[in-house]
Formats: C-alpha cells, sequence, structure tokens
C-alpha cells in the first residue's frame, strides 16, 4: 500500500530544479510514498513577510495550506527551502494570531471554506529520517557511493528561525546521516550554514560568486568532492555563478553542486539518464565517473 | 472593627516619584470625603523619619484606629509604617498600605489626570478594607539553635565557619566527597593572584576541626519538614563504601584501582579510578567508590538483582586487598539516613558552566581543543595535570596561541541566558596572564562585547595585564569556530576596525555561562523556596532582603542565587550567617499573624486548599472531617481563600467581605 502525501512544488521546482523533484520522487517511491500534487497550487509567497501589521503577504502561503485542507489532507511535503520556510512560519503565524488568521480567511471568502492552522508542513528530509527512517534507507541501497566524499550546505531557510528549524540549529546532521548511510564519506563542512548570498544574485553577483568561494573552497579544503544541498536557491547560487567565483578568485576550483536526492536516487541503483545532470552548470558526471559511480 | 471607624490616610509624595504625576493634595482632600475618613494629609517623603512623626502624632493626636498609606509596594515600606504605628499604641495590623507608585505613578507617567483618579480610588478601596481590619497580636515559636548548610563551597564554608565561631551547631552537607567547591578548581584567584591553596584550604580544615560543625560530605538532603526555627532534615550519606573513620587517605587504593573513570575536578582530562579522592587538598582526607564505575559493586547488584550467580571470590577486591586500615567493604552499601533538627537553613549550592554541547556552533564538544575555562583553570594550576603550563587535550602540544572566547552562552537569550555572568571578563584576563607568564611566546587573543570590571581593584587589574601581559583584546563577538587539521579556526568581528577576524589558533577557551546546578529545582521544591526563570534561587527582595528567601527561616548564599565572584560570595555568606545568628539571638520567634484561618462550622473538609497551598501548611483533620491551618508553616499567601468554594477559608484582614468591598468601590462607576 503507498502513502500519498499531498505535494506542494513550487515555482523553481517545475523550471530550474526539475531535476529535484524528478530524483525526489524516484526516491519516494522506493519507500511506496507518492507525491500526490495539490491540484490548484500557487506561489509560496516567495519571501516571508515581516511585516507585523499587513497580512497580505501570507495570504498565499496560507491560501496553499487551507487548499491542502480542502482537497481532506492533513499535511503537505514540500522540497523546496523556500517554500518549505514560508509555508511554515506563515502556518505558525495564524495558529498563534488567531485574529490575523481571521482577516486572513475573511480575504480568502471565495474559497468558500476557512483554514484553521491545521495543516502540518513537512520537508521530505524529516519524512525520510522520521516517517521512512535510516534502517529502511540503507536496505534500499544497490550501488554504495565508495569512495566519494561529500560536503552537505544547509543555508538558512531549513533551520531558521529555529521554530521552524527541522533540526539543530548550529550544527545540523540530517543530511550527514543519510550520506553515510548511501555509503559515502562525509566531509565535515563548517560553513554549512553560513549563507549563500540568496536574492543577492539578481543584483550583485559579486557577493553570491565570494560568498560561493568560501563555502565550496572551505568544502575542498576539507576535501569534499561534491557538495549536496536541498534549497534550488542555493543550488543555483552555487553553480552557477562558479564562473564569478573563478575570475574573482584564481585559486578556485569548480565543484559540482548536487540535491541530496540525486546522490540518493544515485546510490539506490537509478539510471543515469533519471538523474537530470544535464542543467547543471559544473557537470558532476565526470567527478562521479571518476570514482566508478556511473 | 466594632467600633466607629476613625481613619487616616496619609499620600506620600516620594520626592516627584509620584507627586510628579499624581496630584496627591487633590487624593488627600478626596479621601478626607470618604466616610469614616477623620484625618488625611500628603508629605514628601513619608518614610523618612519626620515622616513617619506625622504618621505617630496624627494617630495620638486624632485617636486613629485606621491607617491608609498611599505611598510605594508594600514589600518595601509595610513594616515601616506598622512599626511606626505600633510606636503610637495602634495595632500594627490596622495599617494597609495603598500601593499609589508601582501600580499608579510609574505605570502611568505620561496621563496624570488618570494616574490621579486611580489613586484616588485605590485610596478609596483600602479605606473600605481598613475598617475591617482586625486586631492580631503576633505569636511566638521556640526555635532549635542549629543550622543545616547545603552546600560545602566557599560560600557554605564561610557561613559555616561564621555560624560555628558563634557557638551554634552546625550541619554542613555536601554532595561530593570534599568541601572547597568550584574554588577549589581555580589555579590563581583575580585580582589578588591568591592561590586557593592558600587562602581557602586553611578555612576546609578549620571546618573540619570545628567542634561545633557535623561536616556531611558525599551526602544529599532527602527531605525537608517543619518550620521557622523547627526544621526536621533527612540527609542521606550516599554510599561511599568507605568507613570514614577508619580512612586514613594514604591513597593506596587508588593505585590498583583498574577502573578509568573522568576525573571530575580535572573537568575530565584526566582519568581517576572508581576509588578515588576528590583531589590532594580533600576535606575530609578519604576516599569514596563511585558506585556507577565500580565492577565489585556492580557486580554485587547484579547479584541482589537476581541476574547473576554469586561467586566465591569476588570480582575485583584490589582496594580492599591493600587498604591496611580495613576501611572498605565493597559488599555493602554503607547509605543511610540521618536525621537532624534544625532551627534555619541556608542553601549555598553554588553553580554549573552551560554544557558545552549547547555551543555547536563554536565547536563546543565536537572540537577536542575547545575547552571551557575551568578545564583551562586545571591546565593553568600548579597542582593540575600539567603541572601549570597548558597542554592541549588533542595532542599534549603546549599551545603557542589561544583564543579566549568571552560571552559564550551569556548575554544571549537565544540560549537561553539573557544575563551576564559577570566573573568571566575578569578571569579571562587573569587567565590569559598566567598563559602569557607560562608560555612567554604564545599569543593571547581575548574576544569580548565589553569588559566589565566593576569590583574593588579590578579595573586596574585588567588594564595592568592588558598592557603588560601584551595581550590582544578583540572588540566583537566570534561567530564560527571550527577544526581544520591540527588548528582550530576562529572567526569573528573587530568592531572597533570594521574588520572579519579569522583566527587559526591551537587552543580556544570559552568562558561559558553560569547556570543553575542542574538539581537545584528538586532542591528548591523540598525545601519549598521558588526558582526564577533561569533556576537560580529567588531571593525575597532584591534589594532589601536579598539573603532571605519567601520562606521563613531559609535563607541563600553565593552563587545559588545568581552568578558571583567569591569576593560576593563570601561578604553573602557572612550576612546570611549573620541573618541566622540574629534569630538564634532571641529566646523565641515572632511570626506574622496575618495567615489563613478556617472557619469550622463551614469548612466541609474537602481538601482544595490543601492541593494549593505551596508551603504544606494545611492538613485535614479525618475525625472533624475540617481543614486545619499550621500557622507556623503558613506564609499568608491566600493561595487556600481564593480557591475555597464555601468561603470557610480566610486570610485574616483580607478576607472574602473586604475584598468584595474594595471590588464594590472599585467598579462603582462601571
Amino acid at each position: 500500500m503507498s502513502t500519498k502525501i499531498p505535494y506542494y512544488p513550487g515555482c523553481t521546482l517545475k523550471s530550474t530544479a526539475k531535476n529535484f523533484e524528478d530524483t525526489a520522487k524516484l526516491v519516494a517511491s522506493k519507500f511506496d510514498i507518492e507525491f500526490e500534487e495539490l491540484a490548484k497550487w500557487i506561489c509560496c509567497g516567495a519571501v516571508y513577510g515581516l511585516s507585523s501589521d499587513n497580512v497580505m503577504h501570507k495570504v498565499a502561503p496560507v491560501r496553499n495550506m487551507l487548499r491542502v485542507k480542502k482537497a481532506g489532507g492533513e499535511r503537505m511535503v514540500v522540497l523546496c527551502s523556500m517554500c518549505y520556510n514560508t509555508l511554515k512560519r506563515a502556518n505558525l503565524y495564524v495558529r498563534k494570531n488567531k485574529d490575523k488568521l481571521d482577516v486572513i480567511n475573511a480575504i480568502m471568502y471565495l474559497e468558500n471554506a476557512t483554514y484553521d492552522g491545521s495543516v502540518k508542513v513537512q520537508h521530505f528530509l524529516e519524512i525520510l529520517r522520521d516517517e521512512v527512517g535510516y534502517s529502511n534507507i540503507k536496505k534500499e541501497v544497490k550501488k554504495p557511493l565508495k569512495g566519494l566524499n561529500v560536503a552537505a550546505y544547509y543555508g538558512c531557510l531549513l533551520l531558521r528561525p529555529k521554530e521552524v528549524a527541522i533540526d539543530n540549529v548550529e550544527s545540523p546532521t540530517v543530511m550527514e546521516d543519510i550520506v553515510k548511510l548511501l555509503g559515502a564519506k562525509v566531509v565535515n563542512l563548517p560553513v554549512k550554514t553560513e549563507c549563500c548570498g540568496s536574492y543577492q544574485t539578481v543584483s550583485q553577483k559579486d557577493i553570491i560568486a565570494d560568498r560561493t568561494y568560501l563555502i565550496l573552497n572551505t568544502a575542498r579544503e576539507m576535501g569534499a568532492d561534491v557538495l549536496i544541498t536541498s534549497c534550488p536557491l542555493c543550488h543555483f547560487n552555487l553553480d552557477r555563478r562558479q564562473d564569478i567565483a573563478k575570475e574573482r578568485h584564481h585559486d578556485f576550483e569548480f565543484m559540482p553542486i548536487l540535491y541530496f536526492t540525486q546522490l540518493m536516487a544515485l546510490a539506490f541503483g537509478f539510471e543515469e539518464e533519471k538523474l537530470g545532470f544535464e542543467p547543471h552548470f559544473v557537470d558532476p558526471r565526470p567527478a562521479l565517473k571518476e570514482r566508478g559511480l556511473l | 472593627m466594632a467600633e466607629k471607624p476613625r481613619i487616616g490616610v496619609f499620600v506620600c509624595h516620594c520626592g516627584l516619584n509620584i507627586a510628579g504625576v499624581v496630584d496627591v493634595k487633590r487624593v488627600a482632600e478626596e479621601a478626607k470625603k470618604l466616610d469614616g475618613v477623620v484625618f488625611s494629609t500628603t508629605y514628601v517623603f513619608m518614610c523618612s523619619e519626620p515622616g513617619q512623626k506625622v504618621v505617630e502624632n496624627a494617630i495620638k493626636e486624632h485617636k486613629l484606629n485606621g491607617v491608609v498609606i498611599a505611598n510605594c509596594s508594600p514589600s518595601l515600606h509595610e513594616k515601616t509604617f506598622r512599626n511606626a504605628a505600633a510606636r503610637a499604641g495602634l495595632n500594627p495590623y490596622r495599617v494597609e498600605i495603598a500601593n499609589i507608585r508601582e501600580q499608579v505613578s510609574w505605570p502611568h507617567e505620561h496621563e496624570p489626570e488618570i494616574a490621579t483618579r486611580k489613586a484616588i480610588a485605590v485610596v478609596r478601596a483600602t479605606v473600605e478594607r481598613v475598617k475591617n481590619n482586625m486586631t492580631y497580636i503576633p505569636y511566638e515559636v521556640p526555635v532549635t539553635k542549629a543550622v543545616l548548610i547545603i552546600g560545602g563551597g566557599i560560600a557554605g564554608i564561610q557561613a559555616a565557619l561564621d555560624v560555628a565561631d558563634a557557638g551554634y551547631e552546625v550541619y554542613l552537607v555536601e554532595k561530593s566527597p570534599t568541601i572547597g567547591g568550584k574554588m577549589l578548581f581555580l589555579s590563581e584567584t583575580f585580582p589578588t593572584l591568591d592561590c586557593p591553596q592558600c587562602i581557602e584550604t586553611p578555612k576546609m580544615t578549620d571546618v573540619s576541626q570545628h567542634p561545633n560543625i557535623h561536616l556531611m560530605t558525599y551526602s544529599e538532603v532527602e527531605s525537608v519538614e517543619g518550620y521557622l526555627g523547627n526544621f526536621n532534615v533527612k540527609i542521606k550519606r550516599k554510599a561511599s563504601y568507605v568507613d570514614f573513620d577508619k580512612c586514613t587517605g594514604c591513597t593506596d587504593c587508588l593505585r590498583v584501582c583498574p577502573v578509568k573513570a573522568p576525573n571530575e575536578f580535572d573537568r575530565g582530562l584526566t582519568k581517576r579510578g572508581a576509588i578515588y579522592m576528590a583531589n590532594e587538598q580533600a576535606v575530609p582526607l578519604v576516599a569514596v567508590v563511585d558506585e556507577k564505575y565500580c565492577i565489585e559493586v556492580n557486580f554485587q547488584k547484579r547479584v541482589k538483582a537476581g541476574k547473576v550467580k554469586p561467586r566465591e571470590k569476588p570480582v575485583c577486591s584490589k582496594c580492599v586487598e591493600v587498604c591496611e586500615a580495613d576501611a572498605i567493604n565493597l559488599l555493602e552499601s554503607n547509605e543511610k539516613i540521618v536525621e537532624v533538627k534544625v532551627g534555619a537553613i541556608i542553601v549555598a549550592t553554588g553553580f554549573e558552566l552551560m554544557d558545552m554541547k549547547k555551543l555547536p556552533e563554536y565547536g563546543g564538544g565536537e572540537v577536542p581543543d575547545v575547552i571551557d575555562a575551568l578545564a583551562f583553570e586545571r591546565l593553568l594550576a600548579p597542582s593540575g595535570p600539567t603541572a601549570g603550563v597548558p597542554k592541549r587535550p588533542s595532542d599534549g602540544k603546549i599551545p603557542k596561541s589561544v583564543v579566549f572566547v568571552s560571552c559564550a552562552g551569556s548575554r544571549d537569550p537565544e540560549h537561553g541566558v539573557a544575563y551576564c555572568s559577570r566573573v568571566c571578563c575578569m578571569y579571562l584576563a587573569k587567565q590569559a596572564m598566567l598563559y602569557k607568564h607560562a608560555v612567554p611566546d604564545g599569543r593571547a587573543y581575548n574576544f569580548y562585547i565589553d569588559i566589565r570590571s566593576n569590583g574593588k581593584g579590578y579595573e586596574e587589574f585588567v588594564q595592568r595585564v592588558r598592557e603588560e601581559g601584551d595581550l590582544i583584546y578583540l572588540r566583537g563577538k566570534v561567530s564560527k569556530i571550527f577544526r581544520k587539521g591540527d588548528k582550530v579556526v576562529v572567526w569573528g568581528a573587530d568592531t572597533l576596525t570594521g574588520q572579519k577576524v579569522e583566527i587559526e589558533t591551537d587552543l580556544v577557551v570559552l568562558a561559558t555561562a553560569m547556570v543553575p546546578p542542574p538539581e537545584i529545582k528538586k532542591l528548591a521544591a523540598k525545601l519549598r523556596i521558588p526558582t526564577d526563570e533561569y533556576g537560580w534561587l529567588s531571593e525575597a527582595h532584591l534589594k532589601l532582603r536579598p539573603l532571605e528567601t519567601v520562606t521563613a527561616g531559609i535563607f541563600i548564599a553565593g552563587a545559588a542565587q545568581f552568578p558571583k565572584d567569591i569576593t560576593d560570595t563570601v561578604s553573602q555568606a557572612s550576612g546570611a550567617a549573620a541573618k541566622v545568628l540574629t534569630m538564634f539571638s532571641q529566646p523565641k520567634l515572632k511570626r506574622e499573624p496575618i495567615v489563613a484561618e478556617v472557619d469550622t462550622e463551614i469548612c466541609a473538609g474537602c481538601g482544595l486548599c490543601k492541593e494549593q497551598c505551596a508551603y504544606d501548611a494545611i492538613r485535614i483533620d479525618e475525625k472533624k472531617n475540617i481543614s486545619v491551618v499550621n500557622e507556623a508553616l503558613c506564609e499568608g499567601c491566600g493561595a487556600c481563600a481564593a480557591v475555597c468554594p464555601s468561603g470557610a477559608m480566610r486570610l485574616r484582614n483580607l478576607t472574602k467581605k473586604q475584598v468584595i468591598e474594595m471590588i464594590e468601590v472599585l467598579t462603582e462607576n462601571y
């Protein structure tokens, strides 16, 4: 019997991070989990609004959760860190501020239903850790990733503020724990919660390039071959901005950036063409081939 | 009040504290119009001597039988004016306070008209209350002239010596095998650079030799019953498997024990056996067996539990074999409960350091060369594991550079510690100086937020060591610490230059926050004394009663109340001892009569009040099926009266009738 979980993709999972969605679904299928995509999902809000008196920024995330509830769902799984953060925080906000929830419900009158804060927002990593369980993940490993040194990078959105953190805020380990199960070697990355530069990537690419240099250079010094992440924005910044990092820092070396699900799917024995390596700016295939993993 | 009420109202200006907002003259005029009020006036400082005279004279002149003082919180001056009334011949319990400062002028600073109207209302309500106040006489309880002191650190030691020297018996209970506390860990003490061996161990010896002090180490308080002047205390002497009377402290047993356990005295930097002595200066100088680690003791426990069969020969009896004094018996636990009677209790349970694991951003518990400051004290101590020349835990090398991190956890609400730990700035300066003495070519960096050196000789000390010691002080917080090869990398900021700082160093010392010991909550519950949001013991009044708890007869000293240095701890310990001696100087103790009482005609013995009582002052008389209040235990909080469904339980001078009349006055315009 497969478990069906309402799934909220968000915009990037349908565009630049399509390979993240695809591989996540492959991984889930191994555990009989089916992502049931919401019929009418809209923007997550993109950035969590910090304004205390303007609830307009929270209408979009709350509307998504209301639609989960309307469809009979009690929870939703999210892949994108930004979506996770925005949805989860909006959810906490309306749970704590009933008066604001009333206002938002009034704005959403066309939905013909009211939201009550009941939907549980979960990141896929939480489901892997807490529901699937590490022992079951280990059982699915067909091709152990021997000889691959992996650094895990979290960024901020899965961890901050601490009320929404999926793991220890300062020293998260969930991705490292999974990497170990896959047979790869974990490299400690002291900068795993440093900022990737976020949306500065639009207007000030140099900032991102310097952050990328700091994070990837540290990973390199610690002995990493590849770096994994769960955030499409971090992925974009760390992958796509490596060319400017190279321009600005002559000692910089390119490093492939993977979604953790790509690495899992690889270890679970899925074929290369299903892993979505083509869109990567820094092609991960040479590094993987070198270690006999492709 | 059976006679006709003749009430006086005295409105205090409190300088401008009240009069700057509230129109005090108008309050007094309005008060005079009230039924039963025969006199009212204002005065600039009612609590001053001439102010009290105003009250006394008015009582005599106008034959007052009730007094309302409109001023500050009753916790500040209720006693002052009750004493004044007594001097003028009025029963002190006919005096009540109308708080128009903390509850009126301060919160309504910017709305004088509202404040004045509220002050009038509060005064009117209090007048209604006083009309029904009764005359009560304090009653007396006998006092057992012995004191229990919990905690044998420098606070407990000082208090014990002071009380014992005055000729009274002291029971000094310490949970670890030696007295001396955290001070004994230290290399040297700021700002005088005395070593604890020079200034603390003589006091420890005095304790052990004092005829009035019963020293109970390796012991814990099991239960406390009774009340002010008459506490019955059960003390558990933990199983040590060593007869302290026989043990000579020869250390033969320590050498043969095959077990390796972390040595608490060296913060786990070294190992000790299962049988061990706390340290070389331990008082009493005896060995104890740590149940958790001893092979034989654990075997015997499993035998008793029926998990394994008994053996003819012991599994391990090395210590027993070498003990010439025949002091060790591993086969039988020597745990026992001792009962003592005392009249007062001083709690001096000290502090712990925040677990470094709570600071993963600083590599706490992960990086071996990130240590806390007490561990570094041991590395600097001549009697420590490295004989005073620090060597780092990972590889035993002498660190050529050390980064000291202030406020590691302190002043950081995100880590649950919003307060300043108060001693770190000072000891880090001292540690950096001692490090430079031991390793002259080493570099010492100190990250700080502010330097807090507010004690006698403190600022001079910090300035001197900074200049003479060639120390690098960097004003800014450290953001991250991690291991890189055999180095430790520290990321921080220097806010004076506005630069980011990255230092590759050999060793990092974290000034972790001082936090209450984890067991304190349980102990506080046994003693029925409150703790604050962090777990520090709460004083009765932060400014005016800092040594007392709200439970009469129980006092606090040292860091159990809040982080303190040795100077403050010793002062407070002597202060707490003086409080106890004041108690003991009286043949009988006076108790406040404003306590709960039961109307036995109404009480149905439902027991709701008993459940509410935080002081265990209520019992149910099964025969008569009514509640009975132990007046000596009752602190007059009123919780029982509030919960009583029938109104049988009432608080003297704050009866239901009085409360309802006050509410009626306050709400008549609504």
